[in-house]
């Protein structure tokens, strides 16, 4: 116990004690996103001076990982349980995923729903996260054990609520609709929906164009009464930072996404304020 | 595979092996003096009603992906479309993705209902020669959330493959969520000893997308699954103004291509991303019929023709698989 860095013995008997706010990443489609949300979203978070983690829940497949150039970090034990992963140099940024934990990156985990409740179960109790102010959970698309099992788990830490990923089309808004649906059943607040993937510059002739047609997330956030946070266009030199290893930390402050992200970052701080303020008064 | 229990204590020797129920593992497991008697395990029933139920069905594909939102729906669709272009082909989809089905909204089915019939579940057709079956069509409002959990979704799955009245079949094509779990392994479990010709990967050519289909394949490998081969979807986009072609999922790592090369495993075809394809998904329509002449068609039309004709070299009896016992 004299080892530990923590000033207060609390947090040696709860892992999440020192924890300010948890915010989830849903989204009932699949690829339209959420990790690459998370990411920005916790870099648009660090910049403003906040500490931030990031668990990812994907544990068939892991992406965040990859996103943070760190694949084939290993995560060490310390007396207190699993050390989180810091991409970042002053340790302002923590992640934790099953991508740490697998010895070869191509390894499928093939697994049933009892196993992968209890790997949840061990990520949200074992990580030892230290201080954050935000832990950011970044989740498989889906409506099923994982989302029950974060949500089950993560109730007595009292979370914020969920951002609702979605991009334009049809099919993908069907899809949120179920997950709002799921939110309203599990009594998760909703922090609101961003609109991801919206429009297309062409680099040719910079016609902008709706690959994925337009303004489907708006139109939703509407007519279930939810906050819409913003869109956030297509940036092809933003998936290629991404995905030639280039520190996406560098790459990302400069991108034009960055503003997009930025303000729905602004919209979670100040949210997450009020929050404080009630509880404190 | 299904040897050890997946809610069995730690170093089960599996309810098959000579020692189980003997092993130190075993003390305490409540089901220790079921597998010390060292009965014969039945093998579960609804194998066998399956096998005799999709004995009518030629050749039953898999449509997987590891990663989400690459267009494992729109390939179904547009494969069945394409399968079922000649008139006397009887095509079949089967919608697996509980949590998160498309495959009514990509083919312009929402809202409709299944029929109950004495011999089963009617599927709803579109065309009279094109049946689909998803739970979509169990839901009351397109609001609906399914929230369950692994056994419970099984549980859907194993009826869907029992209960559905297919009749005669050529192709029955099975879309499914994203991942490597529940629904993956029911449906190759059920699907074991009524033979699957294989599995179509769909990809999108950038790394983090590649990385979930390395798994996949990985998955087809364990469980011995063949697989038909590899499709990378959304490769390009051209843009409609001025027909210049950009990458907007950049194939860095070299793409569909070569990561079907190096994981030994055929490799169908690109399909270029084009905004009038999502249209027609959002809309419910065949994409080859609305645009037989464009480029995407062009390539859809020869991913389909390779299917074609890995099905017709590959007769059904060849792949039964190892039986689940």
């Amino acid at each position: 116990m004299a080892t530990s860095s923590k000033a207060d013995g609390a947090a040696d008997l709860d892992n999440m004690s020192g924890v300010r706010h948890v915010v989830l990443i849903l989204s009932g489609k699949g690829g339209v996103g959420k990790s690459t949300v998370a990411a920005q979203l916790a870099l648009a978070l660090r910049q403003a001076g906040k500490k931030v983690g990031i668990l990812d829940v994907d544990l068939c497949g892991p992406s965040i990982p990859r996103m943070f150039d760190v694949e084939g970090h290993d995560v060490h034990q310390c007396p207190g349980g699993w050390v989180p992963v810091y991409p970042d140099q002053d340790q302002r940024l923590a992640l934790m995923s099953i991508g740490f934990l697998l010895q070869n990156r191509d390894d499928a985990v093939v697994w049933r729903g009892p196993k992968k409740n209890a790997m949840i179960k061990q990520f949200i109790g074992d990580v030892v996260w230290g201080e954050l102010d935000y832990l950011i959970i970044d989740t498989p698309p889906g409506t099923s054990d994982e989302h029950i099992s974060v949500v089950e788990n993560v109730r007595q830490y009292h979370p914020d609520g969920a951002v609702l990923v979605t991009t334009p089309q049809g099919v993908a808004v069907g899809d949120v609709r179920r997950e709002l649906t799921f939110c309203r059943k599990t009594k998760l607040p909703v922090l609101g929906v961003i609109e991801n993937m919206s429009g297309f510059v062409c680099p040719h002739c910079t016609e902008c164009t709706n690959v994925f047609s337009k303004g489907g997330g708006e139109a939703l956030a509407n007519q279930f009464n939810v906050p819409f946070l913003g869109c956030v266009p297509l940036d092809p030199q933003l998936t290629r930072s991404l995905e030639e290893g280039q520190r996406f930390v560098d790459a990302f402050p400069t991108s034009t996404t960055a503003q997009a992200i930025g303000r729905v970052a602004q919209t979670l701080l100040q949210t997450g304020g009020q929050q404080e303020t009630m509880e404190t008064s | 595979m299904a040897d050890v229990p997946e809610n069995a204590p730690d170093h089960c020797p599996g309810t098959d092996s000579e020692d189980a129920g003997k092993t130190s593992a075993c003390q305490g497991c409540p089901n220790q003096a079921v597998c010390a008697s060292a009965l014969p395990k039945a093998p579960d029933p609804a194998v066998e009603e399956i096998r005799e139920r999709l004995s009518s069905v030629k050749h039953k594909l898999l449509v997987l992906s590891g990663k989400g939102g690459v267009g494992k729906s729109t390939v179904t669709a547009q494969l069945a479309f394409g399968l079922a272009r000649h008139e006397d082909t009887q095509v079949g989809v089967l919608d697996v993705d509980i949590c998160g089905p498309s495959i009514p909204r990509v083919m312009g089915l929402e809202g409709e209902q299944v029929h109950q019939s004495g011999s089963g579940w009617s599927p709803v057709y579109v065309e009279d020669n094109l049946g689909v079956m998803s739970v979509g069509f169990l839901l009351a409002s397109p609001d609906d959330a399914v929230i369950w959990r692994g056994p419970k979704k099984n549980g859907l799955i194993k009826q869907f493959l029992r209960d559905v009245d297919w009749g005669e079949l050529d192709y029955l094509v099975v879309d499914t969520p994203p991942g490597t779990s529940d629904e993956h392994l029911s449906i190759v479990q059920y699907l074991s000893s009524a033979g699957l010709d294989g599995a179509v990967i769909v990809t999108t050519p950038q790394e983090v997308s590649l990385l979930d289909v390395r798994k996949e394949i990985n998955f087809c490998k364990k469980v011995h699954l063949p697989v038909v081969g590899v499709v990378e979807n959304m490769s390009g986009f051209i843009c409609p103004s001025c027909q210049g072609e950009s990458q907007i999922f950049p194939p860095t790592t070299g793409g569909a291509e070569k990561m079907a090369a190096d994981m030994g495993v055929p490799f169908l075809g690109k399909l270029p991303l084009d905004p009038r394809i999502g249209k027609c998904c959002d809309e419910g329509k065949s994409f080859l019929s609305v645009e037989p002449e464009s480029l995407a068609a062009k390539a859809y039309k020869e991913v389909i023709q390779r299917v074609e004709e890995f099905c017709s070299s590959h007769s059904n009896k060849e792949n039964v698989l190892n039986p689940v016992e």
